[in-house]
């Protein structure tokens, strides 16, 4: 049974189509990584999945449950980490996440201590006189202390230095190796990609991509670069061969997956002295999705929520 | 490029910013002088009437802490003693919060940083806050001496009025700057301004409470502690009386002193950083926190405190006027009209019992509202979602923040009977009797408040973005229906619109109970209403 099951989700804010037919799927025990610029409808899926707003049509499972009705219920099995932090200003650190702690049922001293050493957070200041980043890790705290099955995090890391990201990303292992199962918003490519076993692309409100990186790596080409004795012909007419461009004397071309093999049985014939091969990253998938800015399309809102 | 650089160009964009705020300010001031000087002329019409006046405020101790002196028996006097804490407090809060926005907050907030790192000088922000703050006093003030003068006042003291209150804002304008640069918050500047403000007060009503009458019974000179206050200065301009132009010169003098300090401060610190440091807090919260209600006690403890003590002030202060009542308006049947009509009944001092108690209603509805309000503040800053995302239901955080807000009104209402009861108590005798009644008719008029409650949370529920503006607009009308409403023979079916026509006007008249029941039920009706809609709706910000 799937930890969060959605299909088909639409939710429109005014005449603007925010949600349009999404479907996502998080499995039991992954990380489900969340990827998609800002306005796709990331945070508008992420509002539903918590009871915040209500969808116009379309199933939505979390939990077993349903957002909107059970949605105390549900609450005390997850914890939320939003985006963009706000906090009572004249609160204190520490007070905010033993208060968030405590409306979600309960939070693990020992564990709120250690996470507040691990980030570096002085709990003792104000809410008012914390950075982004501090407030996020006010956030990240109060979740993670909560012993709790699923873990929702909008764009957790977008205030954190380099050193606490590699924090976050120790602690988020630890939380699925506990076996919870997590659903990470995110553009940071390299967090999704060190983190994610799974991931889905957004946009414009659907799912485009969605499957293990290896499944998404298989759809695009590989880009390989060739140094050899002679000079190679013929590659423009191998299938699946595409954007061959001479460089220093080598050649770099890029290949689909499946037509890997018969490039290679083509190029032995032309003396091979070195050979690269680079799979393509996630930022070459997800540009592939979103780079070709030419088609005009604008990004769905999500509807003034942020 | 010298420091000022980009002055112009800030001071353009502070106007763009706050272009309805500075014109409600340089126009709300004259038309609330205009209005009070009209109401004043027809209360007190005649030099004899107004000796009367000028003695008993000169005599009454509470006239003389609540409204100061009074510089002579021209009408141009009474309406000055009758307007000058109103305007000018006005003036000096409008002044301070001016300043901070343009100074502390654009700190707080980056957006200095961000213009810092242009071409624009290190005193750029804070001279452009100046200029056009001071620019707005000025206006102001420019505009209260021409409606002044078109009330029909004689010329001199209608300059000398303005510029005396102008002057406070002037004088608070310099109190702020340092302020603005001493503490980190724009919250905190704003507070020290305002404890300024406070201690102003009570420097002057303590100079002019200790004050000597002179031979004539009219003129009261005031004692020392009145001269250290810059809210002592403008009444002892004497406007309407034997003007002292020179006394002008002391909030100039402390404007120049608060820039010249302003200036000194900004050179020595970094942007974004204070004098003062941010006070820290515990680092475990205490056990009573950990609930909505916890919660929503902490976040309005500050406030209410605040509001108790002004209210136990006022209602002394009211209570032991009372007992002087009678002298006030004897002889003078429009005054005595002004408050019959307010409090209703036949006997005078009931009437004006009632009509304070029926004051104190009208304004702790202002609590009522501000309170409820956070509901919508906390949800377009985004503090509310990830508090709905734990395990407390919707139904549940909405109905602690009422109960809160209604339970907050309550001690304030009780507090307001009592402690005016007690005041009336003391100086006419059986102070225990009188705490008892009007603690009780007090309590009669909650069910007003409880519908006022009902307004903002129905509105709250059903139209979120809207339910700010309107909120303040109904309890604004329900204070124009109670106030100007009988003198204005509004028709009844206008009047009846406002929960506070419905509720009994004890002391002056019988309980009646029927209204009461009626309101509460209304009032339950739209908590209701809001608690429905607000389990539907999404969460806007």
């Amino acid at each position: 049974m799937s930890v969060i099951a959605i299909e088909n989700l639409v939710k429109t804010f005014g005449g603007v189509r925010a949600l349009d037919g999404l479907d996502l799927r998080v499995e039991p025990g992954e990380v489900h990584g969340f990827l998609g610029p800002n306005g796709s409808g990331k945070s508008t899926t992420i509002r539903i999945l918590l009871g915040l707003l209500r969808r116009d049509s379309g199933q939505v499972r979390i939990l077993d449950g349903d957002p909107w009705r059970d949605a105390v219920a549900l609450h005390r099995r997850l914890a939320y980490v939003p985006g963009d932090v706000n906090l009572w200003p004249n609160l204190s650190g520490g007070e905010a996440i033993d208060l968030f702690g405590a409306l979600r049922g309960g939070l693990d001293r020992r564990r709120r201590d250690e996470l507040l050493h691990r980030f570096d957070l002085d709990p003792t200041k104000k809410c008012r006189t914390y950075s982004k980043g501090n407030r996020q890790k006010v956030a990240i705290v109060a979740a993670f202390a909560s012993d709790v099955e699923l873990y929702v995090l909008d764009e957790p890391t977008s205030g954190l230095d380099p050193l606490m990201e590699a924090v976050f990303q120790e602690e988020v292992r630890q939380l699925t190796q506990a076996g919870a199962s997590v659903l990470l918003s995110s553009h940071v490519l390299a967090e999704v990609e060190a983190l994610c076993d799974r991931v889905s692309i957004i946009r414009e409100g659907r799912i485009v991509e969605s499957g293990t990186l290896s499944e998404l790596r298989h759809l695009a080409r590989t880009t390989v670069t060739v140094e050899t004795g002679r000079p190679v012909t013929g590659l423009t007419d191998l299938p699946g061969v595409h954007e061959v461009r001479p460089v220093d004397g080598r050649v770099r071309l890029e290949v689909e997956p499946e037509h890997l093999d018969t490039l290679l049985a083509h190029l032995v014939r032309f003396e091979v002295r070195a050979l690269t091969s680079t799979p393509p990253t996630l930022e070459e998938l997800f540009l592939r999705h979103y780079g070709d800015a030419t088609d005009g399309d604008q990004p769905a809102a999500t509807g003034g929520t942020r | 490029m010298s420091a000022f650089t980009g002055t112009g160009r800030l001071a353009r964009l502070a106007l763009r910013r706050d272009r309805v705020r500075l014109a409600i300010w340089t126009l709300g001031s004259p038309l609330i002088g205009y209005a009070l000087a009209e109401s004043v002329a027809s209360i007190y019409p005649d030099e004899q009437n107004r000796v009367g006046y000028a003695e008993v405020a000169n005599t009454s101790v509470v006239a003389r802490a609540f409204n100061g002196p009074v510089a002579s028996t021209d009408l141009g006097a009474v309406v000055v003693t009758e307007t000058y804490l109103t305007l000018a407090v006005l003036a000096a809060l409008l002044s301070t919060f001016a300043v901070v926005r343009h100074t502390r907050q654009n700190e707080e907030t980056g957006r200095a940083e961000l213009l810092g790192a242009a071409a624009v000088g290190r005193y750029a922000l804070l001279t452009a806050a100046l200029v056009v703050v001071v620019g707005a006093n000025v206006l102001a003030g420019a505009l209260l001496a021409v409606a002044f003068v078109g009330a029909g006042l004689p010329a001199a003291g209608s300059v000398a009025a303005a510029a005396a209150i102008t002057g406070v804002g002037l004088a608070f304008t310099g109190v702020a700057a340092v302020t603005a640069q001493l503490s980190v918050t724009s919250r905190g500047a704003n507070a020290l301004a305002a404890a300024t403000v406070g201690v102003a007060f009570l420097l002057r009503a303590t100079g002019d409470v200790l004050g000597r009458r002179a031979a004539d019974g009219v003129r009261l000179d005031s004692a020392w502690p009145t001269w250290l206050s810059p809210l002592g200065w403008g009444t002892q301009v004497r406007a309407f009386g034997n003007e002292r132009w020179w006394v002008l010169a002391l909030p100039v003098a402390l404007l120049v002193v608060g820039v010249a300090v302003a200036y000194a401060l900004a050179e020595r610190r970094d942007v974004g950083a204070g004098l003062l440091a941010a006070r820290r807090g515990p680092a475990r919260a205490a056990a009573g926190l950990l609930s909505p209600a916890g919660l929503t006690w902490r976040l309005h403890r500050s406030a209410l405190i605040g509001w108790a003590v002004a209210v136990a002030v006022l209602g002394l202060a009211m209570g032991l006027a009372g007992n002087e009542v009678d002298d006030m308006i004897a002889d003078n049947p429009a005054a005595a009209e002004a408050i019959a009509q307010l409090g209703g009944g036949e006997e005078l001092v009931d009437a004006f019992l009632a009509a304070m108690l029926g004051l104190f209603a009208l304004t702790i509805g202002a609590y009522v509202v501000q309170a409820l309000l956070r509901v919508r503040g906390d949800e377009s800053d985004g503090i509310l979602e990830p508090l709905l995302a734990t395990a407390v239901s919707r139904t549940r955080w909405l109905s602690t923040q009422v109960a809160g807000a209604v339970l907050g009104a309550l001690t304030l209402m009780l507090l307001a009977g009592a402690t005016t009861g007690l005041g009336y108590g003391l100086a006419a005798g059986d102070p225990v009797g009188w705490t008892v009644e009007l603690t009780g008719a007090a309590l009669l008029r909650l069910p007003a408040l409880l519908v006022v409650a009902g307004v903002v949370t129905a509105l709250f529920g059903a139209l979120p973005r809207l339910s700010v503006a309107l909120s303040w607009t109904v309890l604004i009308v329900f204070l124009l229906l109670g106030q100007l409403g009988a003198a204005l023979d509004l028709p009844q079916a206008a009047l009846n619109l406002s929960p506070y026509t419905h509720v009994p006007s004890v002391p002056a008249v019988d309980v009646t109970v029927l209204p009461l029941l009626v309101l509460t039920a209304v009032a339950a009706a739209l908590l209701a209403t809001g608690l429905a809609t607000f389990r539907r709706r999404d969460t806007p910000t």
